[in-house]
């Protein structure tokens, strides 16, 4: 429907490179919404960024007709029913499919990121546990795609869970190749990795994925940062 | 009384003390679904429980018609849409005002519940800290409360009935008073939390939750032997 969601009645304020950010463009994206996107410097935060998440002051926030929503998998699922008469839909219809989209999403969140980045972030014995976690967090959603029999999370469309993690894929493989380490590997999880394969080149999503070179430069110099010694701090910006 | 949710339909796999565990049975008692509870022993956990919740094996998971659902508030959430056309509703009508109910909950979850673990968990300084964390947490809900155009002036967050926030934090009621008990440590003060403290004692006692809500002193004795037992195992 066009007379709905006008440019200019829709922001997001973000970074291109954050996971959080990359959910709501996708979810974005794929409804056909038009919307302004500002850029934030993290650094000096902006005062609408502080006045339209006082309680986190962290992006991603969505504005919508002035009022704002923070929390990117709380910012999808708002998208989904702000505009759930624009195909396609994001969530199920079966208050059962509905939960389990959740509970995937949740994990997410709760184990697998925080495994991911303790990954890029350890070293030694606190980066091999951190591995051995995010592998096994791969391995259950392996199951999940196993057990479906289908392409995708949300079945033969895109959904939740499939924004959830997508949103966190160029980071994923961005910190196998900064760390040199796989997680996502092709012989213990096909059906995860052809997902992934299918999802990056997907109409409508590929555009709103960062800039993979860009990343990878950016989270090079972090992870150098790092793991260099306090006497070798890195001068000027990173 | 409707067909639906005849007992033995509805399952609860829980303990009567956890938290967590409270928020279903509050959501269930608003419905008025029949269910049969489970009570998990939690030190050998059942063999329904880990096959329920093969992922987290925790408590509470809810089984309907053979189905288990986990995670407390994607749990709530659930009833409310499985059992869409029974009154009350609890979640706000409104996109925006769902997303605003749904963040307060993240915010208990991701910001209020691990500075309040600290509280018990931690000692000395540290515990001083976990508790200056969590007056923080309850300051901004306080807020909330007292400013946000969804909840401001009303008796509930949800507006003039229970709603999904409250079920969130009100759920932790006993808990956050039998954790104040037993470390002997003030997290909601009356005089700098009117709203809130306020909003706890209208929660507590309506119907619904009074049947299903756990005696603090009972609660702060299983709160203090857990901090004794982890006392113990750390020397």
């Amino acid at each position: 429907m066009e007379g709905c969601a006008q440019e200019g009645q829709v922001k997001l304020l973000g970074v291109d490179y954050s996971p959080f950010v990359v959910r709501v463009r996708i979810a974005l994206s794929l409804k056909g919404i038009h919307y302004e996107f500002i850029e934030e410097d993290i650094q000096n935060k902006s005062e609408l960024l502080l006045q339209s998440n006082p309680v986190h002051k962290k992006i991603p926030v969505l504005i919508h007709n002035g009022k704002p929503v923070c929390e990117s998998m709380i910012i999808v699922q708002y998208i989904e029913e702000a505009w759930d008469n624009k195909a396609p839909n994001l969530m199920p219809k079966d208050p059962y499919d509905r939960a389990i989209a959740r509970f995937w999403a949740a994990f997410i969140d709760d184990k697998l990121l925080p495994s991911t980045l303790r990954t890029f972030k350890g070293q030694g014995e606190e980066q091999q546990k951190a591995v051995e976690e995010s592998v096994a967090n791969l391995l259950l959603l392996e199951e999940v795609l196993q057990s479906t029999g289908k392409a995708y999370f949300g079945g033969d469309e895109i959904g939740l869970v499939d924004i959830a993690l997508g949103g966190l894929l160029v980071t994923i493989q961005t910190v196998e190749k900064v760390t040199n380490i796989v997680l996502t590997d092709t012989q213990k999880m096909p059906l995860l990795c052809a997902w992934a394969d299918k999802f990056c080149k997907a109409h409508k999503v590929k555009e709103a994925l960062p800039d993979r070179a860009k990343f990878f430069e950016l989270m090079s110099a972090r992870r150098a940062k790092l793991t260099s010694p306090p006497a070798g701090n890195l001068k000027g910006g990173g | 009384m409707a067909t639906e949710g005849e007992n033995g339909q509805v399952k609860l796999i829980g303990a009567t003390l956890s938290p967590f565990v409270v928020r279903v049975r509050i959501a269930l008692a608003l419905k008025g679904i029949d269910y049969e509870f489970i009570q998990e022993n939690i030190q050998t956990k059942s063999e329904l429980l880990l096959k329920s919740n093969p992922v987290h094996k925790k408590i509470p998971v809810l089984i309907h018609n053979g189905k288990p659902v986990c995670e407390s508030m994607i749990i709530v959430q659930y009833i409310e849409e499985a059992w869409g056309n029974k009154a009350p509703n609890i979640m706000p009508k409104g996109p925006y005002n769902r997303a605003i109910a749904r963040f307060w909950t993240a915010f208990v979850e991701d910001k209020l519940f691990p500075s309040m673990r600290g509280v018990f968990t931690g000692q000395g300084e540290q515990q001083q800290k976990a508790v200056e964390d969590s007056v923080t947490n309850f300051l901004l809900i306080e807020e909330a409360l007292r400013t946000n155009q969804c909840f401001a002036g009303k008796a509930y967050f949800g507006g003039a009935e229970i709603g999904l926030f409250d079920i969130a934090l009100g759920g932790f009621s006993a808990f956050i008073k039998a954790v104040e008990m037993a470390t002997d440590s003030v997290l909601i003060d009356p005089e700098k939390m009117p709203f809130l403290s306020a909003w706890m004692d209208r929660f507590c006692k309506s119907d619904g939750v009074k049947e299903v809500m756990p005696d603090p002193a009972k609660q702060a004795e299983f709160v203090s032997e857990y901090i004794s037992a982890r006392r113990a195992n750390m020397i």
